[in-house]
């Protein structure tokens, strides 16, 4: 009995959860002239043709695209060498560095938005540049990302033994290749369920880059910008290919970490 | 010799028409229009863009905006430098005000002499240097027929026999508009009592209104959840012709117009290559193809043409000169009447104090069910330790 009340409310979660999505992902397929969100009146793909037609959510989704690769390698790269410096450092100062990493994360993705236009534009003036565009985007990106990056490969460096480099060193190892041999391959994991992560935010991060964009727009702000007419439903079909996208990144990480985490077992 | 120079001249043309063309191919024009509001390739129609690409050589870089008050943000904010901007007419007014306006050379816009003269030098231009009209139209009450007498008149949103079952804009300007039209007043007045009693009767109305949207009310309409609501006329004429239980009626005390213009920002480097883009939509072929996908009305009787004939021919986006002639357009508000408009638009939503008095009652009562918990489990807990 108890059993079964259990079920029914975890039922009832994931139906909040996922009935929005579930229902967007429906309306998607339906075929209807006026666009309509509420009356189905049959299932058709048209939403999607018209989607591939459409230069215009083509281009902005290219965008979207090539910021978060470029972000998320950037911030990758940054972050796992911002964590191997931080592991290494006295208790004090270490602390001291994780509050810094983890404030952007805490802060109002507003205030970060609006704070970095204000740089960007700044900075576009001193340098004579005209408008913020394609480099002030990826710049915010990397900003908000590199904290999850760096979240993600602290806890591999810290289960690492640490006298495996300096053993690799005493083998005669320079430490360039120390590092890439022995340190890199133990921390993999944390590395690309950093960068994943860093390239799901930033694809879909509005806020920020609403106030950082200029002249380049990236997809959420093209859909934002539809309200004032209706949403059409082309926006449907691209959430729903938005979604699988994320979802199977999601599900890439979680097979990851469990296969780690079955790995290390066996290796104990 | 003659031969010798024509040969020569030719020459000429032909090197000076190549240099002109590279120096254009390397122009970009960053254009900031509406979402939706131009035709894009999809469904057959014309790719505007593509196509003033493919005529000139001028690259465009095109993003889209959601209101004119993101618009205005963007370009007072810096950081972003555009060339051709779609401002609404209040906002045109606005922004030259402000200086933020380049003059346009209408040498370099031969196109502007298809523009209907009703439009040209309009209120919010009143020089008519700045902007050219790009889109227009009216805003009416769209109504169920079958649940709604046949309405002639604003008064009928304040009808409470369709309480609960109408719908109303959700921004001030727009709201403001209707009821002032009842009130009989201008709308761009700038006398603070008109505007409070204004606010008034939109208050009297809120317990008859269902919502404040904007765009569900596609949605509330169709699905009959909703009876009646005022809107644009281009954005819900796909309603009247998709369902045959829903009319469009424009209220005989008169109307109010809206106007999306083509104008250059001050800032703009490129102020020739965007002449050349407003140019091209004011051709009537382009002006006919862009608009017949867009569903707005265009201010060019000669690009109607172009337009599929239901169309060119409908009241809703055509509507008889009465109506234009009786109809307003908004202007700017200076700054301490459009804080008071916001204000007092703020309270209507909001309501009075009898909707604190729910808030405060629903409050209470998770306040109740909480404390009701605390007390179940000390209970509880003093139940198993006895």
């Amino acid at each position: 009995m108890k059993k079964a009340g259990g079920r029914i409310y975890t039922f009832l979660v994931f139906l909040f959860l996922y009935a929005p999505i579930l229902v967007l992902i429906v309306f998607s397929f339906n075929d209807t002239e006026t666009a309509s969100r509420t009356v189905w009146s049959g299932f058709s793909l048209r939403w999607y043709e018209k989607l591939f037609e459409d230069r215009l959510i083509l281009e902005a989704l290219r965008n979207t695209l090539l910021i978060a690769v470029l972000s998320a390698a950037a911030s990758t790269v940054l972050g796992t060498v911002a964590a191997i410096g931080i592991n290494s450092m006295k208790r004090l100062p270490q602390r001291i560095m994780m509050n810094i990493t983890n404030f952007p994360m805490v802060n109002p993705e507003i205030v970060t938005g609006v704070s970095l236009m204000l740089l960007f534009v700044f900075a576009v003036g001193l340098f004579g540049g005209r408008s913020l565009g394609m480099g002030s985007l990826i710049a915010a990106h990397i900003t908000f990302c590199l904290p999850y990056v760096i979240l993600s490969v602290l806890p591999k460096l810290r289960q690492m033994d640490p006298n495996l480099y300096e053993a690799a060193q005493d083998l005669g190892c320079p430490p360039v290749k120390a590092f890439f041999k022995v340190v890199l391959p133990e921390i993999m994991p944390g590395v690309v369920t950093g960068m994943i992560m860093a390239f799901t935010l930033s694809i879909d991060d509005f806020v920020i880059s609403y106030f950082t964009s200029g002249t380049t727009q990236t997809l959420p702000i093209y859909i934002y910008s539809m309200t004032r007419k209706r949403v059409s439903p082309e926006i449907n079909a691209l959430s729903t290919v938005l979604f699988a996208v994320v979802m199977a990144l999601l599900i890439v990480i979680n097979v990851r970490q469990g296969r780690a985490q079955r790995a290390q077992k066996e290796d104990a | 010799m003659k031969k010798f120079l024509l040969f020569a001249l030719c020459l000429c043309l032909l090197l000076g028409a190549g240099v002109t063309a590279s120096a254009e191919e390397k122009a970009t024009i960053n254009v900031y229009n509406w979402g939706e509001y131009i035709a894009n390739g999809t469904d057959g129609s014309m790719d505007i863009n593509a196509e003033f690409t493919r005529r000139t050589g001028i690259e465009v870089n095109y993003t889209t905006f959601d209101s004119n008050e993101s618009l205005y943000s963007k370009l007072a904010g810096g950081g972003a430098d555009y060339d051709v901007i779609v401002p609404s007419e209040y906002m045109v007014s606005k922004l030259l005000s402000e200086g933020r306006l380049a003059p346009l050379d209408f040498e370099n816009i031969p196109n502007f002499q298809y523009i209907d003269p009703q439009f040209k030098n309009p209120t919010y231009d009143p020089e008519g240097l700045y902007s050219v009209p790009y889109t227009w139209g009216i805003v009416g009450i769209f109504y169920n027929t079958d649940y709604v007498e046949e309405v002639t008149s604003w008064e009928a949103l304040w009808d409470d026999r369709y309480a609960g079952k109408i719908l109303m804009f959700d921004n001030p300007r727009d709201a403001f508009a209707i009821a002032q039209f009842r009130l009989g007043m201008d709308l761009n007045t700038q006398d603070p009592k008109d505007w409070e009693e204004a606010a008034e009767l939109l208050k009297q109305q809120k317990p008859l209104v269902q919502a404040y949207v904007m765009d569900q009310i596609f949605d509330k309409m169709e699905s009959g959840e909703a009876w009646m609501g005022p809107y644009y006329s281009g954005d819900a004429a796909i309603l009247v012709d998709n369902s045959d239980n829903i009319a469009f009626a424009v209220p005989e005390e008169g109307t109010n117009y809206f106007v999306d213009a083509l104008c250059i920002p001050a800032t703009s480097q490129h102020k020739r290559e965007a002449e050349a883009y407003i140019n091209f939509l004011c051709d009537p072929e382009i002006a006919g193809a862009n608009m017949d996908y867009v569903g707005y009305s265009t201010p060019e009787t000669a690009a109607k043409e172009y337009l599929s004939p239901e169309m060119a021919e409908s009241p809703l986006h055509y509507p008889s000169e009465e109506t234009v002639e009786k109809a307003q357009a908004f202007v700017n508000l200076p700054q301490d009447i459009s804080s008071q408009v916001d204000k007092l638009w703020a309270e209507v939503k909001m309501g009075g104090p009898g909707e604190s008095a729910v808030l405060i009652a629903i409050i209470l009562g998770f306040l109740m069910v909480y404390i009701a918990i605390i007390v179940y489990k000390r209970r509880k807990r003093k139940r198993e330790m006895e």
